[in-house]
């Protein structure tokens, strides 16, 4: 039968030269490249110490924003929950009362709103979906747990700092912050 | 009686024979499918209603057979009656789309476009309207108009900016109530649905205003906020009532009955008036009998997520381990906020505040 590829060499079994019969030559033209390794660029990093850069596309952990009064801007209007492919968003809505109208930017707001991590497959259609901007998925993983009942994030969990009443948080958040501490 | 004579009329090159006095609208309701105008105030279990909104509009190519001529306007189908020999078109003529998209800016000009708070999101005629006809932006570069709110009583919320002045709210209070105390005040761009007084609706029947209207201007106050249309389930249901037929749709979450409303045919018309007792006040499963699911077309945002002719693969899980069920590793109750069995939202009279859902509102908002 013909080769199908041009890998497969037919075995040398020809006597072994001298300096083959030593072994300590290959050895040493093994321990070459694995010396040349030494110089050559790393390919992994410290992970929890460093990090590397998120591409400015990706797709991690929700975030729930709030607009530049601090007001939540999600209207609960179900657009995410219905473009959710994995049915993983679920929310309750509630009406605004009127001492709340520093809280929530209408009428209508989400009094409980939930995404099962376990469920969300990071695919973005809720960030595309959302007519008021107020679901983004932000540069960071969903951190890993030991238990399931963790992974059920709400309101608590998804919304961003208020950056009013908390500013340096908020800023963290952003990514702002921390970019300047490493710079000093 | 003498015999009502058979008109023919083609509309888009389909001819069909219906009796004389039908209107261009109705007969192309007979044909069915793409060919129909849409109409917005027009309302076929209203009399007098149609000729306002202008979304009905199409060419009429020869007036009949007696008299060939093309009409020189595009006319209004819901107000012109058919003629033997008539001539119609509608999809298949430029002119009718494209005074149709004009028709459609028009309307949205005012319109405030918040259907992510509104209700009627999702059932909406000018939502599909737009999406039909409507351009992608606004070339309106002014402040859309602005009313002071005006309430109407503990069953049904105005929203007067979202109102298209179509007037079947009018009708319907003057041809199936017994006395009207709202309607049109003012003139030009101040008009707007009101009472003269501030004075609540609270008439039997009053209550179908909300399904005769084509927009979200008066939503049922009952269910306002609860949820969204497409996630609830809408089910055929009936009850022994002694002022209406009892024959409603029920929008259901789980065995929660979050809104009743009329039955409606594939124009959006309702097939039987309900009185306001069904409508508002039997928010409960036991008050009604269920007869089925509600066929809603496969295009509509309602059908989203309801699994029809599902086929549940046979569980194999105890058979093969000896009669020993799977672990249930997570009870989503048990951690989930959201749909709790001890807060039954169907049972809060008006829409849901902060203070109907435990933990209170300050342990969410202040971060």
């Amino acid at each position: 039968m013909e080769a199908l590829t041009q890998r497969s060499k037919p075995v040398d079994r020809s006597p072994m030269t001298w300096l083959e019969r030593i072994y300590l030559w290959n050895i040493f033209k093994g321990m070459l490249i694995t010396f040349t390794h030494f110089f050559k660029k790393r390919a992994t990093i410290k992970y929890p110490e460093q990090t590397r850069p998120f591409s400015p596309v990706f797709r991690g952990l929700h975030v729930l924003n709030r607009d530049e009064e601090g007001r939540e801007r999600c209207t609960a209007c179900g657009l995410c929950a219905v473009a959710c492919p994995a049915e993983a968003i679920t929310m309750e809505a509630a009406e605004r009362l009127p001492d709340e109208e520093n809280l929530y930017r209408e009428e209508k707001y989400a009094a409980k709103y939930e995404i099962n991590m376990l469920r969300c497959i990071f695919c973005g259609l809720c960030e595309d979906a959302c007519p008021k901007d107020a679901i983004y998925l932000s540069e960071t993983f969903a951190p890993a747990n030991y238990s399931r009942k963790s992974f059920i994030y709400g309101k608590k969990d998804l919304l961003i700092p208020n950056p009013v009443t908390n500013k340096e948080e908020y800023d963290i958040a952003k990514g702002l912050i921390e970019k300047k501490k490493k710079k000093s | 009686m003498a015999e009502t004579p058979l008109f023919k009329v083609t509309i888009d090159n389909i001819t069909i024979e219906v009796p004389a006095g039908t209107t261009i609208l109705n007969a192309a309701r007979q044909i069915g499918g793409d060919v129909t105008p849409p109409a917005m105030c027009y309302y076929s279990k209203l009399k007098n209603s149609g000729g306002k909104c202008r979304t009905c509009l199409v060419e009429v190519a020869a007036g009949s057979t007696a008299d060939p001529r093309p009409m020189p306007k595009l006319v209004a189908s819901c107000r012109t009656n058919v003629m033997d020999g008539m001539i119609v078109k509608n999809i298949t003529s430029e002119r009718v789309q494209d005074a149709r998209a004009g028709v459609v800016e028009f309307l949205l000009i005012n319109h405030p476009l918040d259907c992510p708070v509104c209700d009627q999101a999702g059932e909406c005629h000018l939502q599909d309207l737009s999406y039909e006809h409507g351009a992608e932006g606004t070339r309106f570069e002014f402040s859309k108009r602005i009313f002071k709110k005006h309430d109407l009583g503990p069953y049904i919320q105005l929203h007067m900016t979202r109102c298209i002045l179509c007037y079947r709210c009018v009708f319907v209070a003057d041809q199936l109530t017994n006395k009207r105390v709202h309607g049109v005040l003012d003139r030009g761009d101040h008009a707007e649905i009101a009472t003269h007084i501030e004075k609540a609706l609270d008439n039997d029947f009053i209550g179908n205003v909300i399904d005769v209207c084509p927009v979200g201007a008066l939503t049922d106050k009952t269910f306002r906020f609860k949820n969204r249309v497409w996630f609830t389930k809408p089910v055929n249901a009936s009850c022994n009532c002694s002022k209406c037929s009892g024959k409603v749709h029920l929008w259901m979450r789980g065995d929660e009955v979050l809104r009743v409303t009329a039955r409606k045919d594939e124009w959006g018309e309702v097939e039987d008036w309900i009185c306001n007792e069904c409508r508002f006040e039997r928010k409960d499963i036991k008050d009604w009998t269920i007869e089925g699911p509600v066929k809603v077309n496969r295009h509509s945002v309602i059908s989203q997520g309801h699994y029809v002719g599902l086929k549940k693969p046979n569980e194999t899980f105890s058979k093969v381990m000896n009669g020993r069920n799977p672990r249930l590793l997570m009870d989503i109750h048990s951690v989930s906020e959201v749909n709790k069995p001890g807060v039954n939202l169907a049972a809060i009279k008006g829409p849901a505040h902060s203070t109907d859902f435990d933990p209170p509102k300050k342990e969410i908002s202040n971060e």
